[in-house]
């Protein structure tokens, strides 16, 4: 049977089911087939903090949402225009979020009075009438499966286990995606257990047999792939992106890299895939906790390497002393912190973006620390490398702020070649560096350089120029222990000009503002990079004009930063905490911005962004 | 790093000394372990530049300054932290952290326990002088049962930590016990720390003259030391009191216990054996100690074993991971799934 084949020039898929449902994995496989088809596209992933919370409950629901499109797209989406709902939990969880004439591919064997019951449903919503606005498939998922899986020697509930592969086998059909990575995946990941491999692949491609045969689904879709910047592409999520950006600035510093971490939710990952470079000359040690795992990164900063600690906000919060003491100490250090709901525990599995505040004063004393964050999973890469430019050229820590948006969602990214990336080769200071009065040359572990004010990095094992630092004031010049007053106010604002003065080497805040007229600034940074340009790119198709900047870097900002603010009648701020950034304009430049805050654990939705925006530029 | 022929003069003591106008209390015993150390250093027969002090805070925490090493004083109680990722990171460095009974056993407990199980190659000279003297007088985690002191008018309420049980109990392969104004002991127990590969620990008693003045005396004092000091040397019964009256046994509950010499059958005293893989008798002979008097001090090495530090193989697991050659980034980077875009 020919079906028809409709054009699209994007399409956003939810698949959502039980935690045990396989929802996370059939999420990256169906992104691995439309990254190689060649379609831009981005990943939302949500997930619950437990690892198998109760069966069929709504705080059991994990979804993982994918966007594909023929062009260039900068957010996970808003609004699924087809949900794969493998139970009634996660059909209720999720249903609001489709719009009316949605498609929704239900998984029917699960559609159990029982299940029903654990989440409120009185009836089936597939018999009630209530989905009639929607397009339902129904498809009993489980019991396909099993019945493809009857000739294995499999138990039922291995068999159950694949309906996650028929329902990808389904849809990769239903988009024309081609199966054959899966399949290789699927090779490889069972490749010790040929029956399971088996079941999996038969319920892989009864699903997309399903599809070419059953008369419920008439056509297929077609979204062709993108025109994108010319250059090899690949997948990649924020904290894939970040871990490699860390590597690479070792090889470009040509520093040994030390990892000191501590397991935390959604930072864990960085750890996973740094401890498998040690070919690259990453050492990586778990610590006993976040304090120590900062600790070792400053021991080794100490010795020569490049110090990284990678965590979340609760694990910053307790290396906050020791962030002091590496501000003390001047040495180069890279704190990650993959940002979470808080405070405290929070919402370990969910986004947010408001240790901003916490990266920028959380220390005792006037401890200032640059702060940098990338605006997408693949910029992840580049804010790596900028982190490590800052931390070896002015020996400060730097804090990269990523969130759990970036850290999971993925995207293509285009591989830089050698050619693109610096050359951040650091040299560590192995002689007199001081001329005294008397025309000796001399070692002195506070003499700055003149430029950027940073201090000789002097390893040990270094002969003759055996010196002690420490967390205690040092006097100016020599780094013997000082309590003279003049001494503390000078170098106070000796490392404060030196952060200050990083602002020299960062490129100005770029403006797009296409129509050069417009009165109303939309400011962002951080993970909101997405939404605000799919939003200002939505508000310009209806004529309105806005003006956008992403910030990279928040403390200290590009040194246009105030110039850019000041001239736009109004600056909108989006952040995902209760206006942070806000704060730090405001009290900077003087500038009356306005929020637009959301602490959801959610990225914005580019839609409502989108009538923000409209919203202040009718009132400006 | 530069290590092989060193043909310069030998070091001396006096070169380790800084230019820093030492800044502890007059009478106070961390002198003489800053003089005994720096005597020490020498004999190591490591460049000074390789050598490195890492302290925490606390008075015993300025001893970096008074070293002419390359040296750090961190933060209280993480001294062991940032030389582990120091000494992991760079094993051709020799180094030493310096703590308190504050810095090691209450604020920085974790860390302690942590470094101890790992067997990092690092040295830990923990300066017990069972107050807090920095903060001016308070009881400490090593500090008597109600002790009166600032924070506690009526009595402390917290039972002592045994630090060398407590290191026993986390795995520790070198621990000893040493008094700061014995030279002579405490030099030996540094040299054979400083043997020992992976982590050590050296438990010294110190005086704080002012805040806690008098703590070890029993065990100074010429009158009463040698019914209260019980030294221990490998390989040797354990004796003590005057002329070796006295003796270790084992007890009848599983312990250890003390006897008179004269009533004991010879073969029943215990034969110090501190490279015993079993750690039951250095735990045993840890507790004979009263914490409330002090007596009945075991003074040497308890423990003294071989076990892969954790910096050896954690190169050995960096050279097996790397036998393949350098390693390309582009590779990485591009990872199994790519497309070209024209």
């Amino acid at each position: 049977m020919t079906k028809k084949t409709v054009q699209r020039d994007r399409v956003i898929i939810r698949f959502a089911g039980d935690s045990g449902d396989g929802m996370q994995l059939t999420g990256d496989q169906f992104t691995a087939q439309t990254a190689d088809f060649g379609n831009d596209l981005s990943t939302l992933p949500d997930f619950p903090a437990e690892i198998r919370a109760p069966a069929g409950t709504i705080l059991g629901v994990s979804a993982f949402q994918l966007h594909f499109a023929d062009h260039d797209i900068m957010t996970p989406g808003d609004h699924p225009d087809v949900l794969i709902a493998m139970n009634p939990a996660a059909l209720k969880a999720n249903l609001a979020d489709v719009p009316r004439g949605g498609d929704l591919i239900i998984n029917t064997d699960e559609f159990t009075k029982r299940n029903l019951a654990k989440v409120g449903y009185e009836a089936s919503p597939l018999e009630d009438g209530s989905l009639d606005s929607y397009n339902v498939h129904p498809v009993a998922l489980t019991s396909q499966t099993v019945a493809s899986l009857r000739d294995y020697d499999i138990t039922k509930k291995q068999a159950e286990r694949a309906k996650n592969m028929f329902a990808l086998g389904l849809l990769s059909w239903l988009y024309g995606r081609s199966i054959d990575g899966t399949i290789r995946f699927l090779e490889q990941k069972f490749a010790h257990r040929p029956e399971v491999l088996a079941a999996n692949l038969t319920a892989l491609k009864a699903g997309w047999n399903y599809g070419e045969t059953t008369e419920d689904f008439s056509v297929r879709y077609e979204v062709k792939p993108a025109r994108l910047a010319p250059g090899t592409y690949r997948n990649i999520n924020g904290n894939l992106a970040l871990a490699y950006g860390i590597v690479a600035a070792g090889q470009l510093t040509k520093l040994p890299v030390y990892l000191g971490s501590y397991p935390i939710t959604p930072a864990s990952d960085l750890l996973h895939e740094l401890s498998r470079r040690k070919d690259f000359g990453v050492r990586t040690f778990q610590a006993e906790d976040e304090i120590a795992a900062i600790g070792a990164a400053i021991g080794a900063s100490y010795g020569g390497s490049l110090g990284v600690t990678t965590t979340s906000g609760p694990g910053v919060a307790l290396k906050s002393e020791a962030i002091g003491l590496a501000v003390a100490l001047e040495l180069p250090l890279i704190i990650v912190d993959v940002q979470r709901g808080g405070p405290s525990t929070g919402l370990p599995t969910k986004t947010e973006q408001a240790d901003l505040l916490q990266a920028m004063f959380g220390r005792n004393g006037e401890a200032p620390v640059p702060i940098v964050a990338p605006r997408s999973p693949s910029d992840c890469f580049d804010i790596a490398v900028e982190a490590a430019r800052i931390a070896t050229v002015y020996r400060t820590p730097v804090f990269v702020l990523s969130d759990g948006y970036l850290g999971n969602g993925s995207e293509p990214w285009r591989i830089p070649g050698p050619e693109e990336l610096p050359d951040l080769t650091v040299s560590f200071c192995t002689g007199p560096n001081w001329e005294s009065p008397d025309g000796t040359r001399e070692f002195m572990p506070f003499a700055r350089d003149p430029q950027t004010l940073a201090r000789p990095w002097t390893v040990p094992g270094t002969p003759g120029l055996e010196h002690r630092i420490g967390g205690i004031e040092k006097a100016d010049i020599t780094g013997h222990i000082s309590y003279d007053p003049d001494n503390h106010d000078r170098m106070v604002r000796l490392r404060q000009a030196k952060i200050d003065g990083i602002a020299e080497s960062l490129d100005p805040l770029m403006v797009d503002d296409p129509s050069g007229e417009a009165e109303v600034l939309v400011l962002g940074w951080g993970s909101t990079y997405g939404p605000i340009g799919a939003a200002v790119r939505r508000a310009r198709r209806d004529g309105i004009r806005v003006a956008q900047a992403h910030l990279r870097h928040l403390n200290p900002f590009p040194t246009n930063t105030g110039q850019v603010v000041k001239s736009y009648r109004r600056v909108l701020i989006p952040e995902m905490n209760l206006g942070q950034l806000a704060l730090l304009i405001r009290s900077r430049f003087l500038v009356d911005a306005i929020g637009y805050n959301q602490v959801r654990g959610m990225p914005f939705k580019a839609a409502e962004l989108e009538q923000v925006i409209k919203d202040v530029v009718a009132n400006a | 790093m530069p290590e092989s022929a060193d043909t310069r003069p030998r070091v001396t003591a006096k070169q380790f000394k800084t230019s820093q106008e030492v800044r502890w209390c007059p009478g106070c015993g961390d002198y003489s372990i800053l003089a005994t150390v720096q005597a020490f250093l020498p004999e190591l027969g490591v460049p000074r530049e390789n050598i490195v002090f890492v302290s925490g805070i606390g008075c015993s925490s300025r001893f970096p300054y008074y070293v002419n090493t390359y040296g750090m004083h961190s933060i209280h109680g993480r001294a062991a932290t940032i030389a582990t990722g120091l000494a992991t990171s760079r094993p051709d460095l020799s180094v030493w952290v310096v703590m308190g009974d504050g810095d090691a056993l209450s604020i920085g407990g974790n860390h302690l326990i942590h470094a101890l199980r790992r067997n990092v190659n690092i040295k830990i000279l923990l300066f017990n002088n069972r107050i807090y003297g920095l903060t001016k007088g308070q009881y400490s985690p090593t500090s008597e049962l109600g002790k009166i002191t600032k924070s506690t008018p009526m009595g402390s309420l917290d039972y002592p930590f045994n630090a060398l049980s407590v290191a026993l109990g986390a795995e520790a392969t070198f621990v000893a016990r040493s008094i700061d104004s014995d030279r002579k002991h405490l030099t030996e127990v540094l040299r054979a720390a400083s043997r020992h590969r992976g982590t050590a620990l050296v438990e010294i008693y110190q005086n704080c003259n002012i805040f806690n003045d008098g703590a070890f005396d029993l065990l100074k004092n010429p009158e009463t030391r040698d019914d209260s000091v019980i030294p221990l040397h490998q390989g040797e019964p354990v004796l003590f009191g005057k002329d070796g009256s006295r003796c270790v046994v084992r007890g009848t509950k599983g312990g250890l216990g003390v006897a008179d010499t004269a009533s004991v059958n010879p073969e029943d005293i215990l034969v110090h054996d501190a490279h015993a893989e079993d750690s039951s008798w250095a735990f045993g002979l840890t507790r004979l100690a009263d914490l409330q008097t002090m007596r009945k001090s075991p003074i040497g090495i308890f423990r003294d074993v071989e076990r892969p530090s954790y910096d050896e193989l954690m190169a050995e697991q960096m050279e097996q991971a790397q036998s393949g050659g350098p390693p390309e980034l582009q590779q990485l980077l591009q990872g199994a799934d790519t497309w070209t875009v024209e």
